[in-house]
């Protein structure tokens, strides 16, 4: 009796979510009826699953080539962050040194530099996960810089008072205090990544979501480059929800200071 | 125990260094950002001493601390902590309570207890122990598997005890430890300090801005002025605590102490 009271509440706080979603892809389809709008100019919806289906093979294919470069770039990113922001946080020469390497490194329009990179390092996986390294390190640096200075000063000051290193300050106070704003990095990261993807596989592959898209667009199949981007959307929804996942079981080993959810329109 | 016992310990003539003080400052001269905060501050704390410093709110009572633990450096004086001069030196071998319970909300009560332990390299097992033992007394004992978060603000604060005399170094500083709790949490968590420090071979520093803790705690109070900060006054507490089950506060003594410290306080801020 409980679990069924339980899954009415579920249902009921995600009503408005599936309602919004239904009549979004409800006025899509009809929209596109009504209007007599062109499939290859627009496909409605139903045209979209049926393509989903009739090439679900070959979307799989092409996912999976755009999940792992998403998933190496992803994985180099955090790692390239963590180091950065580790020495930003250690010393100011480093932060003087680093940070203007990184703001320049993201005015570069990333468009202009795919094509270079496909002439300096070729068109196998290197060159895409380069494209999401620039894409992704970005938002986790700043986040990390961010959270490893949130921490307290009285908190760095008992440690030292109690004889720790810089090193043990770093490892057992800076690191978990950091955690919320590095999670939050993460997510916008985490999003972005398969854009870093896409942009990759355009200018020089021969397989991924991307290049499918390309094919597909120049070939006015508009379907099949929409049932791509449905993929790529869920590719970077599931990523999006294995950082919440790793969020939540990290938050819950390292609870923050501050840990009350404030939300203005809950009573 | 008897923290009674600690009062003839006290040296009558406290500002003259003693060459048996545990804790020796001497003319100490602090600025923060071009602005005097202590001026030719000098205490000295002998071996089982409980020393006081009250004062108004900016009088630099906790920038002492901070100058004695070690966390800031003094701009003129020295600082004789049993031995230890340099700055550094002195940090992580002064014990710090300070005003904030300051505890890891990741960290469990004994994880946290530990982890002046766990910073000396001291091993899980051992320091484990070492809270084990003293749990008891601190009456955390059920709660050294709870979160933080679980405690009470009284609780919380014995655990920052706990976590601040574990190192066992001979001096001890407390700032305004039961500041934040409410009068009745307060008034037993003074009682309980007493029994629970072993103070007969450390020098205490207490700073408070309530003046009936300092008595009730204190074999000596140091009465603070501010702008800049500096030392009015060195008051002997000659009172017999007795056993604590008559309210020692109510006798005249301690009010005449009291009283004389209150003046002391309130001249200070007609002067302002």
């Amino acid at each position: 009796m409980n679990t069924s009271g339980s899954l009415k509440k579920i249902l009921i706080e995600w009503l408005p979510a599936v309602v919004v979603t239904l009549t979004l892809i409800v006025a899509w389809e009809v929209l596109v009826d009504v209007f007599d709008v062109q499939h290859w100019l627009l496909p409605p919806p139903s045209v979209i699953v049926v393509e989903i289906a009739d090439s679900f093979g070959f979307l799989m294919r092409h996912a999976r080539v755009t999940a792992a470069e998403t998933l190496i770039g992803f994985a180099i990113s955090i790692l390239l962050a963590g180091g950065l922001s580790s020495g930003i946080i250690w010393s100011r020469t480093v932060e003087r040194t680093v940070y203007p390497l990184i703001i320049t490194s993201q005015t570069i329009p990333i468009i202009t530099l795919a094509p270079l990179l496909i002439i300096w390092v070729g068109t196998d996986i290197t060159s895409k996960v380069i494209v999401i390294v620039l894409f992704t390190f970005f938002p986790i640096v700043i986040s990390l810089v961010a959270g490893l200075r949130s921490v307290d000063q009285e908190m760095v000051d008992m440690f030292r008072t109690l004889g720790a290193s810089p090193w043990q300050i770093f490892q057992k106070l800076m690191i978990p205090s950091a955690l919320p704003n590095f999670f939050a990095g993460l997510k916008v990261a985490a999003v972005v990544s398969v854009i870093g993807a896409v942009i990759g596989e355009w200018f020089g592959s021969s397989a991924g979501l991307g290049w499918m898209m390309k094919i597909a667009g120049g070939q006015f199949q508009t379907a099949r480059v929409f049932a791509a981007i449905v993929v790529l959307s869920i590719l970077a929804m599931a990523l999006f929800a294995a950082v919440v996942a790793t969020e939540k079981w990290m938050l819950k080993k390292y609870p923050p200071t501050a840990n009350r959810v404030i939300r203005l329109g809950d009573s | 125990m008897s923290p009674a016992s600690n009062q003839q310990i006290s040296p009558n003539n406290s500002n003259v260094e003693s060459e048996d003080a545990l804790l020796a400052v001497s003319g100490i001269g602090f600025d923060y950002e071009n602005a005097p905060i202590l001026d030719d501050v000098s205490i000295s704390v002998g071996r089982g001493e409980f020393v006081a410093l009250v004062g108004p709110s900016g009088c630099g009572k906790s920038t002492l601390l901070n100058l004695i633990s070690g966390v800031l450096e003094a701009r003129e004086g020295s600082i004789n902590s049993n031995g230890l001069v340099g700055r550094a030196e002195r940090l992580g071998n002064v014990s710090y309570m300070q005003q904030k319970d300051l505890l890891l909300p990741w960290r469990t009560v004994a994880e946290n207890s530990r982890l002046g332990l766990e910073l000396n390299g001291v091993s899980k097992a051992e320091s484990n122990a070492q809270v084990e033992k003293l749990a008891e007394m601190f009456g955390i004992a059920d709660v050294l598997d709870q979160m933080p978060w679980q405690l009470s603000g009284g609780m919380r604060q014995r655990v920052a005890l706990l976590r601040a005399v574990l190192p066992d170094n001979p001096v001890l500083l407390l700032d305004e430890p039961f500041g934040a709790l409410d009068a009745i949490t307060r008034r037993s968590l003074q009682r309980w300090l007493l029994n629970v420090l072993d103070t007969a071979d450390k020098a205490v520093v207490l700073v408070t801005h309530d003046v009936d803790e300092a008595i009730l705690l204190a074999d000596r109070i140091l009465v603070m002025a501010p702008e800049p900060g500096r030392i009015i006054a060195d008051i002997d507490v000659d009172i017999e605590m007795g056993t604590g089950t008559t309210d020692i506060s109510m006798s005249p003594e301690f009010n005449k102490i009291r009283a004389n410290i209150l003046d002391l306080l309130s001249r200070q801020e007609t002067v302002r």
